[in-house]
């Protein structure tokens, strides 16, 4: 008797197979066995105050549901200036989207709904863009060509992004190695998806013609941890400029994968660069696992040419109505239909990611492109399985070796439903398909699209080319700041912890540092260490409110030193400030309950203090009487006579025993 | 040999020669401000001779500036056939036959490098490559007239649109669609409206606001609007289709004598005026909102009138008009004047001698109003008596350009000014109507908050 599939045991099995060690297992040599290669896409929003190619405020965003108006759309596929059509163009006209654009007058005109051409360039956003092209070490182009790069998600309503390169062929430095960059360009940001359900994908245009710049590198990354710290440098050096935006969705990456015998993968939109590293280690092993699978394919069907599925139109009746998506699918009136992959037992659940196997490219594909919501469908060799294949086995006159899935759909959806079933088992024979991905936060991915290519570019008609001359690079040349690699040089010599300069440089501080410690002469230690730690832990229990900046900071400092007040009270009034931006900073004083005291007043408490100790203590410790003293004097010293001093004096006093 | 370096001139053909660099050719170059490599693209004859245009591996364009080069050199060559890709257009006896005439619109095309805009393409292989729906609706049969772009259509291309339509028509056709560019669509319309009367079958204008190399282009579901009407309509009308609202809903069909393009770039530029559309028309039904049209019939009793006189203007008034306007047209010997004036119908007194010398020299000089909506009432003021005294004879409701294009053809057919007034009187497929509905002058004022209640709920 032939013993019962187990699918979790199959999962595990696999998995080991495939040779998947969780990332903290994973050594470099994992990776370079894996023949790991990545490279960035790093999106970065510019500080303008209009949009790139319209004169539409920057920066203003409403909920997707406040909108004046809406516009619906569809997109069609155009050939390339090289006279090719894009797959992705392809694959998207299959999916046959509703696209409904919502607008707010507030932030979106005729340009955003592409019944207007575009304006003139922003050249505010421009000069942005060549001052990180500078710092990148890119060749700057002679000419800017504003090109048309299809999407025809409907991401954006002409059906194609303005973008324009910048400067090609730069690097920057991480600890071990540089990272070479291929280009920077200059962009518009896309809509902001508010739904995506069936048919219909709603937009909202808040955010659609942002600038923006693009950093591509390339895969010169070998590990996880190397792509995030590419990662970080490049939003550092980004952030240097002053000329970035900040906040949720202000800077977003892509990242490509590949492994040896793999393809290009473009894993979308991930959100934080903390992510990188799982999203990356996941997707070479998923190639992996591709691969694996496509071994045994290759094993098992000599001529997959020949290979084909089949399939049949069942009725809910026979099937349990309890099943609550196959109820929902019959009281929508949908069909049943089952399909039959033979000879593909032992792939649909194939270990692929943690927590999914091979049947997750097939249903996530189903979703796409063919526009069925999950959960989509069921498959022979599944966990937990609520439905029982034997009778569909017997319908679809299966074999012992071959896969079943049973997926529900509305008739207009069906026949793009079993092509897309059918191309995705094809390509399981060829290894891993070319495609974007869309990540999750516990680093995993879903098929997002097909990976477009050079095809996709067109020329603008509607813009005519703009040089860059000479002079407008020496311009930019000339407010560029010092490179993210001396900065961190910058901080080692001044000994400042280590685990305060992605703070630091995440948020441009090094230029407000400089001017504190430059003009009030204090010790850039103190100043960078009050940064690092003091304002950080502040922001990491409230926002700010409204009006507080990190020149505010500069303020009181420089306040401090007029008044010839010691620095140490800085951290006692940084709560005041940032709660009150806008309160006086003797008005911040005297809330703390700040009063002069002349050194020699406070020194005159220490014989009696000393006195008072010795007639309550029960301590034994030796430390004791200076931590009581100090206790006592603390309030009244802070801003008078720094700590340390005062802790040396009080020493001085108690050794006179 | 200059093909070598399509577009390039001055400078920028100096280097190409110096470092023998072909158009299509790989190029790695280098300058003063690092390496490039890609291939040499043309460049269009309107941007500057001082730089090059590479398309890099990754698609994007760049220029180059001729200045900083140091040095060159093609390691490949590869030309770029740009074509649509061209499938036959299938044939099935129980549809209906439908041709389209090519003007030089934007329905289909490829980008031309020499000027860097974009040049149609038009077969019917193309069209179904690109729009496979219309093997849907009709057998489609293309024929290009000329390639000009909208503003160069003029009295000869509509006298042979004509004759062509005629011949069709005679021929057996079920319907006409003619691509045309926007810009001077509803003149066209006029013209048609005028030089081919009596069709037993629908003609219809069709183009695109976006051209048909953007995805978002309004180019295929205009023409399968309008493929639509011209198989399956029943109204045997000259027409413009295009969309009714900017969304992709459906599109409107004006007739063509009071349509008007009214917007410089929205898709939903045309609108009908002082009346209300014929129809909506989208995939899958048109759906006549007027019935006072002239039926689709099954003889082929076309009158062409391929008739036209260019010595005819169009003034647009302004105070202060100069009465050496009117002069200057008469001593250049202009047979006709079309005066857009201002409210009822006024022009300002100094022009008064001008005119009446214009009338007495035999000008034809009629009054339509720049506010487009209304009818010419000239009994109301002194002046528009005064005027009428002078000569000028009141155009009722006819739009201005309507008006131009009707004058054109009249004075194309007789010398006759009493003929030529009989003829401009006559109301000829709503070109002057009897009654202005309430519903013919809508144009909604944003912010006012029914309006935009309406806005948010309605696709517009």
């Amino acid at each position: 008797m032939k013993e019962a599939f187990n699918p979790a045991e199959y999962y595990e099995k696999t998995r080991q197979l495939v040779g998947y060690v969780s990332r903290k297992k994973a050594t470099p040599g994992t990776y370079a066995e894996l023949g790991f290669k990545c490279g960035l896409e790093i999106h970065q929003q510019l500080k303008t105050s209009q949009k790139l190619f319209c004169r539409c405020p920057a920066g203003i965003y409403q909920n997707g549901n406040d909108f004046d108006a809406e516009v619906i759309r569809h997109m069609r596929p155009t050939l390339s200036e090289m006279g090719e059509y894009d797959g992705t163009a392809l694959m998207e006209r299959r999916t046959r989207k509703n696209i409904i654009y919502r607008i707010k007058n507030e932030t979106a005109c005729t340009y955003e709904i592409d019944d207007t051409p575009p304006f003139p360039i922003n050249r505010e956003a421009l000069n942005i863009a060549i001052e990180i092209a500078l710092l990148l070490k890119t060749n700057i182009v002679g000419e800017l060509h504003i090109t048309r790069k299809q999407y025809l998600d409907g991401s954006i309503p002409t059906g194609f992004q303005r973008t324009a390169i910048v400067g090609i062929e730069g690097e920057i430095p991480l600890k071990n190695k540089k990272i070479r960059i291929i280009q920077l360009s200059i962009e518009e940001d896309a809509c902001r998806e508010v739904s995506d359900i069936g048919h219909w994908r709603i937009y909202t245009t808040d955010r659609l013609g942002m600038p923006l710049i693009e950093t591509v590198t390339y895969p010169d990354m070998k590990t996880p941890d190397e792509a995030a710290e590419a990662g970080h440098y490049l939003r550092f050096l980004a952030r240097s400029s002053g000329h970035v935006r900040t906040g949720i969705g202000a800077a977003r990456e892509d990242v490509n994968v590949s492994i040896t015998g793999g393809t290009r993968v473009e894993i979308k939109g991930v959100a934080h660069i903390s992510w990188i590293p799982e999203l990356t280690h996941n997707e070479a092993f998923r190639q992996k696992a591709l691969l694996e699978i496509k071994k045994i394919l290759n094993e098992k069907i000599k001529k997959p040419r020949d290979w084909k599925s089949s399939h049949k139109e069942l009725e809910f009746d026979s099937f349990p109505a309890s099943y609550q998506p196959l109820a929902e699918a019959f009281s929508r009136n949908m069909k049943l239909i089952a399909v039959n992959l033979p000879q593909m037992a032992g792939i649909l659940p194939f270990f692929t990611q943690p927590g999914q196997t091979f049947a997750h490219e097939i249903s996530g594909r189903l979703k796409v492109i063919a526009c069925l919501d999950q959960p989509n469908m069921l498959y022979s060799e599944q966990d937990k399985l609520e439905i029982n294949f034997d009778k569909i086995k017997q319908v679809l006159k299966a074999g012992d070796d071959d896969a079943q899935i049973l997926f529900w759909s509305s008739p207009d959806d069906i026949a793009t439903a079993l092509e897309t079933i059918e191309e995705r088992c094809r390509m399981a024979f060829e290894g891993v398909p070319n495609e974007t991905r869309k990540s999750f936060p516990d680093g995993t991915t879903i098929f997002e699209r097909v990976l477009p290519g050079p095809d996709r570019m067109y020329p603008d008609t509607d813009s005519a080319p703009l040089p860059i001359e000479q002079s407008m690079i020496e311009e930019q040349r000339k407010n560029i700041p010092p490179e993210i690699f001396q900065r961190f040089e910058q901080l080692k010599n001044w000994q400042v912890p280590e685990d305060t300069y992605p703070y630091l440089l995440k948020n441009n501080l090094m230029p407000t540092i400089e001017k504190i410690v430059r003009e009030g002469n204090i010790d850039p230690k103190y100043v960078s260490t009050f940064f690092g730690h003091t304002v950080k832990n502040i922001e990491g229990k409230r926002p700010p409110a409204t009006g507080f900046s990190y020149n505010k900071i500069y303020g009181l400092f420089k306040f401090l030193g007029e008044k010839n007040i010691d620095r140490e009270i800085a951290s006692y009034m940084l709560p005041v400030l940032y709660d009150h931006p806008n309160m006086e900073f003797e008005s911040i004083l005297t809330t703390i309950d700040y009063k002069p005291h002349s050194r020699e007043e406070i020194l005159s408490y220490l014989p009696v203090l000393k006195e008072k100790f010795k007639q309550i203590n029960t301590s034994p410790r030796p430390e004791a009487a200076l931590d009581w003293i100090m206790g006592r004097l603390r309030k009244l010293a802070v801003g008078n006579i720094p700590l340390d001093e005062l802790k040396a004096l009080i020493e001085k006093e108690l050794a006179h025993d | 040999m200059t093909d070598l370096f399509k577009g390039y001139r001055g400078e920028a053909l100096v280097v190409l020669k110096k470092y023998n660099v072909r158009v299509w050719g790989q190029a790695h170059i280098k300058t003063t401000r690092g390496d490039f490599e890609g291939i040499l693209l043309p460049r269009s004859e309107n941007d500057d001779a001082r730089h090059l245009v590479l398309k890099l591996a990754t698609g994007y364009n760049i220029g180059i500036a001729t200045d900083t080069i140091l040095d060159m050199k093609e390691t490949g060559y590869k030309e770029a056939h740009y074509k649509i890709p061209e499938k036959e257009f299938p044939f099935s006896p129980e549809k209906p036959n439908v041709k389209l005439f090519g003007t030089g619109g934007t329905i289909a095309s490829r980008l031309d490098y020499r000027t860097g805009a974009v040049i149609p393409a038009f077969s019917p292989g193309e069209l179904y490559g690109a729009v496979p729906e219309l093997a849907d609706i009709s057998n489609l049969t293309t024929e290009k007239l000329f390639a000009v772009f909208s503003e160069n259509m003029g009295p000869e291309q509509y006298k042979k649109l004509a004759v062509s339509i005629g011949k069709e028509i005679e021929k057996g056709i079920d319907g006409i669609v003619i691509g045309h560019g926007t810009d001077t669509m509803h003149h066209t319309a006029a013209a048609l409206s005028y030089m081919v009367q009596d069709s037993p079958v629908p003609i219809v204008l069709v183009g695109s606001q976006r051209s048909s190399d953007r995805p978002s282009s309004d180019a295929a579901l205009n023409l399968i609007h309008s493929t639509k009407t011209a198989a399956e309509s029943d109204i045997a009308e000259v027409m413009v289709c295009m969309f009714g609202p900017t969304s992709d809903k459906y599109s409107l069909l004006h007739q063509g004598t009071r349509v008007r393009k009214m917007h410089s770039s929205y898709r939903s530029t045309f609108r009908t005026i002082g009346e209300i559309p014929l129809a909506m028309v989208d995939r899958n039904k048109i759906t006549p909102i007027r019935n006072d049209y002239h039926r689709r019939r099954k003889d082929r009793q076309v009158k062409i009138f391929p008739y036209f006189e260019e010595k005819v203007s169009i003034v647009y008034y302004y105070p202060n008009m100069q009465p050496d306007i009117i002069d200057s047209l008469v001593d250049n010997g202009y047979r006709g004047i079309i005066i857009a004036g201002t409210g009822l119908g006024h022009v300002n007194k100094p022009l008064y001698p001008a005119i009446e010398r214009a009338t007495r020299k035999g000008v034809a000089i009629y009054m339509t109003v720049q506010t487009l909506w209304g009818y010419v009432h000239m009994f109301v003021y002194d002046t528009g008596r005064d005027l009428m005294s002078k000569g000028i004879i009141p155009a009722e409701n006819m739009l201005p350009e309507v008006a131009y294009i009707k004058l054109g053809w009249a004075l194309g057919q007789t010398d006759d000014l009493d003929e030529v007034r009989r003829l401009m009187l006559t109301p000829i497929c709503g070109d002057i109507t009897k009654r202005e509905p309430y519903n013919g002058y809508l144009i909604f004022q944003g912010g006012i908050p029914e309006v935009e209640e309406f806005l948010k709920t309605i696709h517009k």
